[in-house]
Protein backbone atom coordinates (compact mmCIF):
# COMPACT_ATOMS: atom_id res chain seq x y z
CA UNK A 1 0.00 0.00 0.00
CA UNK A 2 1.60 3.26 -0.96
CA UNK A 3 1.07 6.14 0.62
CA UNK A 4 -0.07 9.62 -1.46
CA UNK A 5 3.13 12.13 -1.05
CA UNK A 6 2.94 14.85 1.64
CA UNK A 7 2.11 18.25 -0.14
CA UNK A 8 4.76 20.96 -0.46
CA UNK A 9 5.15 22.69 2.75
CA UNK A 10 4.37 26.22 1.02
CA UNK A 11 1.31 24.95 -0.15
CA UNK A 12 0.38 24.08 3.01
CA UNK A 13 1.92 27.24 4.85
CA UNK A 14 0.02 29.23 2.02
CA UNK A 15 -3.41 27.24 2.43
CA UNK A 16 -2.95 28.02 6.74
CA UNK A 17 -2.05 31.38 6.34
CA UNK A 18 -4.09 32.67 3.49
CA UNK A 19 -7.67 31.32 5.78
CA UNK A 20 -6.19 32.40 9.05
CA UNK A 21 -5.78 35.91 7.00
CA UNK A 22 -9.27 36.14 5.55
CA UNK A 23 -10.76 35.06 9.09
CA UNK A 24 -9.03 38.15 11.46
CA UNK A 25 -8.86 40.93 8.28
CA UNK A 26 -12.18 40.41 7.88
CA UNK A 27 -13.35 41.75 11.30
CA UNK A 28 -12.88 45.63 11.73
CA UNK A 29 -12.54 45.91 15.47
CA UNK A 30 -9.61 43.27 15.38
CA UNK A 31 -7.71 45.33 13.07
CA UNK A 32 -9.12 48.94 15.63
CA UNK A 33 -7.13 47.04 18.54
CA UNK A 34 -4.38 46.14 16.40
CA UNK A 35 -4.49 42.47 17.34
CA UNK A 36 -2.57 39.94 15.41
CA UNK A 37 -1.72 36.35 15.48
CA UNK A 38 1.08 33.65 15.02
CA UNK A 39 0.62 30.54 14.13
CA UNK A 40 2.56 27.51 14.55
CA UNK A 41 0.83 24.78 13.02
CA UNK A 42 -2.72 24.63 14.20
CA UNK A 43 -1.80 26.60 17.46
CA UNK A 44 -2.74 30.49 17.19
CA UNK A 45 -0.70 33.40 20.02
CA UNK A 46 -2.84 36.21 19.80
CA UNK A 47 -0.24 39.31 19.89
CA UNK A 48 -1.82 42.86 21.09
CA UNK A 49 -0.05 45.77 19.28
CA UNK A 50 0.60 48.52 22.37
CA UNK A 51 -0.57 51.64 21.14
CA UNK A 52 -1.47 55.08 23.45
CA UNK A 53 -5.25 54.50 22.20
CA UNK A 54 -5.18 51.34 24.92
CA UNK A 55 -4.49 53.45 27.93
CA UNK A 56 -7.21 53.44 30.54
CA UNK A 57 -5.32 54.81 33.06
CA UNK A 58 -3.15 58.11 32.12
CA UNK A 59 -1.43 58.13 35.56
CA UNK A 60 -0.34 54.34 35.76
CA UNK A 61 -0.29 53.90 32.96
CA UNK A 62 -2.23 51.44 32.47
CA UNK A 63 -3.99 49.45 29.60
CA UNK A 64 -7.70 49.61 29.65
CA UNK A 65 -9.77 47.25 31.66
CA UNK A 66 -11.80 46.91 28.33
CA UNK A 67 -9.01 46.77 25.74
CA UNK A 68 -7.69 43.36 27.89
CA UNK A 69 -11.11 41.87 28.00
CA UNK A 70 -11.43 42.70 23.82
CA UNK A 71 -8.41 41.35 23.66
CA UNK A 72 -8.93 37.95 25.45
CA UNK A 73 -12.42 38.04 24.20
CA UNK A 74 -11.00 38.46 20.66
CA UNK A 75 -8.33 35.81 21.40
CA UNK A 76 -11.20 33.37 22.20
CA UNK A 77 -13.01 33.93 19.03
CA UNK A 78 -11.06 33.35 16.60
CA UNK A 79 -9.25 30.54 17.87
CA UNK A 80 -12.11 28.58 18.28
CA UNK A 81 -13.68 29.17 14.73
CA UNK A 82 -10.18 28.65 13.61
CA UNK A 83 -10.47 25.24 15.45
CA UNK A 84 -14.20 24.63 14.44
CA UNK A 85 -12.86 25.53 10.69
CA UNK A 86 -9.46 23.78 10.41
CA UNK A 87 -11.03 20.02 8.77
CA UNK A 88 -12.33 22.22 6.29
CA UNK A 89 -9.78 24.36 5.78
CA UNK A 90 -7.28 21.50 5.66
CA UNK A 91 -9.75 19.18 3.08
CA UNK A 92 -10.18 21.91 0.61
CA UNK A 93 -13.98 22.18 1.81
CA UNK A 94 -12.94 25.74 2.47
CA UNK A 95 -11.18 28.00 -0.24
CA UNK A 96 -8.91 30.70 1.78
CA UNK A 97 -9.23 32.71 -2.00
CA UNK A 98 -13.38 32.98 -1.44
CA UNK A 99 -12.58 33.39 2.24
CA UNK A 100 -10.55 36.46 1.11
CA UNK A 101 -13.53 38.32 -0.80
CA UNK A 102 -15.95 38.32 2.36
CA UNK A 103 -17.70 34.46 1.60
CA UNK A 104 -16.85 33.80 5.48
CA UNK A 105 -18.66 30.66 7.88
CA UNK A 106 -20.80 32.43 10.82
CA UNK A 107 -18.56 32.96 13.97
CA UNK A 108 -19.66 31.43 17.44
CA UNK A 109 -21.58 34.20 19.22
CA UNK A 110 -20.48 34.96 22.87
CA UNK A 111 -22.90 33.87 25.57
CA UNK A 112 -21.08 34.76 28.43
CA UNK A 113 -17.59 36.29 29.33
CA UNK A 114 -15.48 36.16 32.51
CA UNK A 115 -12.38 38.29 32.81
CA UNK A 116 -9.86 37.82 36.11
CA UNK A 117 -7.84 41.19 36.20
CA UNK A 118 -4.22 39.86 37.74
CA UNK A 119 -2.26 42.73 37.15
CA UNK A 120 -2.35 45.96 35.75
CA UNK A 121 -1.28 46.12 31.78
CA UNK A 122 1.89 47.58 31.02
CA UNK A 123 2.10 50.11 28.01
CA UNK A 124 3.29 47.26 25.89
CA UNK A 125 2.66 44.23 23.98
CA UNK A 126 0.24 41.33 25.22
CA UNK A 127 -0.08 38.03 24.29
CA UNK A 128 -2.31 35.52 24.60
CA UNK A 129 -3.33 32.09 24.26
CA UNK A 130 -7.09 29.99 23.78
CA UNK A 131 -7.54 26.41 25.37
CA UNK A 132 -11.05 25.26 23.79
CA UNK A 133 -12.05 23.33 27.19
CA UNK A 134 -15.04 21.91 25.44
CA UNK A 135 -16.28 21.97 21.34
CA UNK A 136 -19.68 20.75 21.42
CA UNK A 137 -21.96 21.08 18.67
CA UNK A 138 -23.67 23.52 19.85
CA UNK A 139 -21.90 24.77 22.66
CA UNK A 140 -18.58 25.86 23.59
CA UNK A 141 -16.27 26.38 26.65
CA UNK A 142 -12.90 28.12 25.84
CA UNK A 143 -10.51 29.54 28.36
CA UNK A 144 -8.04 32.35 27.69
CA UNK A 145 -4.70 33.35 29.31
CA UNK A 146 -2.26 36.60 28.54
CA UNK A 147 0.73 37.90 29.43
CA UNK A 148 3.45 40.79 29.12
CA UNK A 149 7.20 39.76 30.17
CA UNK A 150 6.28 36.34 31.74
CA UNK A 151 4.44 33.20 30.50
CA UNK A 152 4.18 32.07 33.84
CA UNK A 153 3.02 35.66 35.05
CA UNK A 154 -0.54 36.37 33.37
CA UNK A 155 -2.00 39.13 33.78
CA UNK A 156 -5.80 38.62 32.98
CA UNK A 157 -7.45 35.62 32.11
CA UNK A 158 -10.85 34.81 31.09
CA UNK A 159 -13.37 32.53 30.24
CA UNK A 160 -16.32 32.14 28.59
CA UNK A 161 -19.42 30.29 27.07
CA UNK A 162 -19.98 30.11 22.32
CA UNK A 163 -22.70 29.46 20.36
CA UNK A 164 -21.54 27.48 17.91
CA UNK A 165 -22.92 28.52 14.32
CA UNK A 166 -25.54 25.69 12.92
CA UNK A 167 -25.33 24.06 9.77
CA UNK A 168 -28.73 26.15 8.68
CA UNK A 169 -26.86 29.79 9.54
CA UNK A 170 -26.57 31.17 6.58
CA UNK A 171 -24.66 34.10 5.80
CA UNK A 172 -26.82 36.92 5.69
CA UNK B 1 -20.67 65.62 45.38
CA UNK B 2 -20.47 67.92 42.93
CA UNK B 3 -16.53 68.32 43.06
CA UNK B 4 -17.03 64.37 42.90
CA UNK B 5 -19.28 64.81 39.36
CA UNK B 6 -16.41 67.28 38.19
CA UNK B 7 -13.77 64.80 38.63
CA UNK B 8 -15.13 61.68 36.98
CA UNK B 9 -16.09 63.84 33.99
CA UNK B 10 -12.36 65.22 33.95
CA UNK B 11 -11.20 61.51 34.98
CA UNK B 12 -13.49 59.92 31.61
CA UNK B 13 -12.71 62.26 29.39
CA UNK B 14 -8.82 61.70 30.13
CA UNK B 15 -8.97 58.03 29.64
CA UNK B 16 -7.62 57.76 26.08
CA UNK B 17 -9.47 54.65 25.41
CA UNK B 18 -13.03 55.85 26.10
CA UNK B 19 -11.86 58.78 24.05
CA UNK B 20 -11.24 56.64 21.23
CA UNK B 21 -14.36 54.38 21.21
CA UNK B 22 -16.35 57.85 21.15
CA UNK B 23 -17.83 57.33 24.92
CA UNK B 24 -20.06 59.98 26.60
CA UNK B 25 -20.83 60.46 29.83
CA UNK B 26 -24.83 61.05 30.30
CA UNK B 27 -25.28 61.13 33.80
CA UNK B 28 -23.46 60.37 36.90
CA UNK B 29 -24.03 60.50 40.61
CA UNK B 30 -24.20 58.72 44.07
CA UNK B 31 -22.88 55.30 42.78
CA UNK B 32 -24.96 54.94 39.46
CA UNK B 33 -23.12 56.36 35.91
CA UNK B 34 -24.35 56.37 32.36
CA UNK B 35 -22.16 56.55 29.38
CA UNK B 36 -23.21 55.94 25.51
CA UNK B 37 -20.92 54.77 22.52
CA UNK B 38 -22.67 56.00 19.17
CA UNK B 39 -22.37 52.97 16.60
CA UNK B 40 -18.83 53.16 14.35
CA UNK B 41 -17.95 50.77 11.72
CA UNK B 42 -14.58 50.79 12.90
CA UNK B 43 -15.93 48.70 16.12
CA UNK B 44 -17.94 46.04 13.99
CA UNK B 45 -17.02 42.46 15.12
CA UNK B 46 -19.25 40.88 12.56
CA UNK B 47 -18.65 42.16 9.38
CA UNK B 48 -21.62 39.96 7.90
CA UNK B 49 -24.15 41.47 9.94
CA UNK B 50 -22.38 44.97 10.59
CA UNK B 51 -23.07 44.22 14.45
CA UNK B 52 -20.77 45.95 17.12
CA UNK B 53 -17.96 43.56 18.11
CA UNK B 54 -18.58 42.32 22.18
CA UNK B 55 -15.08 43.09 23.02
CA UNK B 56 -16.41 47.06 22.55
CA UNK B 57 -19.49 46.47 24.56
CA UNK B 58 -17.03 45.32 27.18
CA UNK B 59 -14.58 47.98 26.86
CA UNK B 60 -18.39 50.22 27.38
CA UNK B 61 -19.04 48.58 30.62
CA UNK B 62 -15.84 48.26 32.23
CA UNK B 63 -15.25 51.97 31.57
CA UNK B 64 -19.22 52.48 33.16
CA UNK B 65 -18.86 50.14 36.15
CA UNK B 66 -15.53 51.78 37.13
CA UNK B 67 -17.43 55.16 36.81
CA UNK B 68 -19.73 53.66 39.01
CA UNK B 69 -17.40 53.24 41.54
CA UNK B 70 -15.83 56.37 41.97
CA UNK B 71 -18.46 58.31 42.07
CA UNK B 72 -20.16 56.17 45.08
CA UNK B 73 -20.33 58.61 48.21
CA UNK B 74 -18.04 56.05 49.89
CA UNK B 75 -15.28 55.50 47.26
CA UNK B 76 -11.79 57.53 48.46
CA UNK B 77 -10.76 57.58 45.21
CA UNK B 78 -9.66 55.76 41.94
CA UNK B 79 -10.43 51.80 41.37
CA UNK B 80 -9.46 48.87 38.92
CA UNK B 81 -11.41 46.07 37.87
CA UNK B 82 -10.80 42.91 39.87
CA UNK B 83 -13.43 40.92 37.90
CA UNK B 84 -16.18 41.66 35.53
CA UNK B 85 -18.73 38.94 33.87
CA UNK B 86 -20.56 39.91 30.94
CA UNK B 87 -23.54 38.01 29.37
CA UNK B 88 -24.63 38.82 25.66
CA UNK B 89 -28.65 38.73 25.37
CA UNK B 90 -28.76 39.74 22.36
CA UNK B 91 -27.11 41.44 19.79
CA UNK B 92 -26.79 45.13 19.29
CA UNK B 93 -28.93 46.52 16.50
CA UNK B 94 -26.55 48.35 13.66
CA UNK B 95 -26.47 51.64 13.48
CA UNK B 96 -27.81 52.35 17.22
CA UNK B 97 -25.85 53.95 19.58
CA UNK B 98 -25.12 51.45 22.83
CA UNK B 99 -25.95 53.21 26.22
CA UNK B 100 -24.87 51.40 29.70
CA UNK B 101 -25.99 52.15 33.02
CA UNK B 102 -23.95 51.09 36.44
CA UNK B 103 -24.72 50.84 39.64
CA UNK B 104 -22.25 50.05 42.49
CA UNK B 105 -24.47 48.54 44.88
CA UNK B 106 -22.57 47.78 47.53
CA UNK B 107 -19.29 48.98 48.87
CA UNK B 108 -16.53 48.14 51.56
CA UNK B 109 -12.78 49.20 52.09
CA UNK B 110 -11.95 47.66 49.93
CA UNK B 111 -13.91 45.92 47.69
CA UNK B 112 -17.04 47.81 45.38
CA UNK B 113 -19.71 45.30 43.78
CA UNK B 114 -21.12 46.92 40.46
CA UNK B 115 -24.08 45.60 38.31
CA UNK B 116 -24.60 47.17 34.95
CA UNK B 117 -27.04 47.16 32.22
CA UNK B 118 -25.95 48.14 28.14
CA UNK B 119 -29.30 48.80 26.03
CA UNK B 120 -29.21 50.18 22.32
CA UNK B 121 -32.84 52.01 21.18
CA UNK B 122 -34.79 49.13 22.32
CA UNK B 123 -34.68 49.71 25.74
CA UNK B 124 -37.51 47.55 26.68
CA UNK B 125 -34.63 44.33 25.85
CA UNK B 126 -31.20 44.98 27.06
CA UNK B 127 -28.60 43.69 24.69
CA UNK B 128 -26.11 42.58 27.68
CA UNK B 129 -25.58 42.37 31.76
CA UNK B 130 -22.61 42.76 33.54
CA UNK B 131 -21.59 42.38 36.92
CA UNK B 132 -18.54 43.23 38.31
CA UNK B 133 -15.63 43.14 41.77
CA UNK B 134 -13.56 46.36 42.04
CA UNK B 135 -10.80 47.41 43.89
CA UNK B 136 -11.21 50.72 46.44
CA UNK B 137 -8.13 52.91 46.09
CA UNK B 138 -7.20 55.69 48.54
CA UNK B 139 -6.03 58.30 45.72
CA UNK B 140 -5.82 58.56 42.43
Amino acid sequence: MSRSRPEPIQVVKQRRDAALNALVDSIPYIRFLDVTFDRRGDELTAQLNFADKHIGNPLLPAIHGGVTAAFLEITAVVSLNWAHLWERIESGALDPEEMAKGNLPRQPKTIDFTVDYLRSGLPRDAYARATISRAGRRYASVHVEAWQDHKSKLFAQGSGHFLMPQAADKPS
Amino acid sequence: MADKTNLARQFIKAIPHAKELGMILEEIGDGTAVISMPYDAKLIGDPQSGVIAGGAVSALMDTCCGAAVMCHPDAPGGTATIDLRIDYMRVATPGQTITTRATCHHITRSVAFVRAVAMDEDTDRPVATASGAFTVEAGF
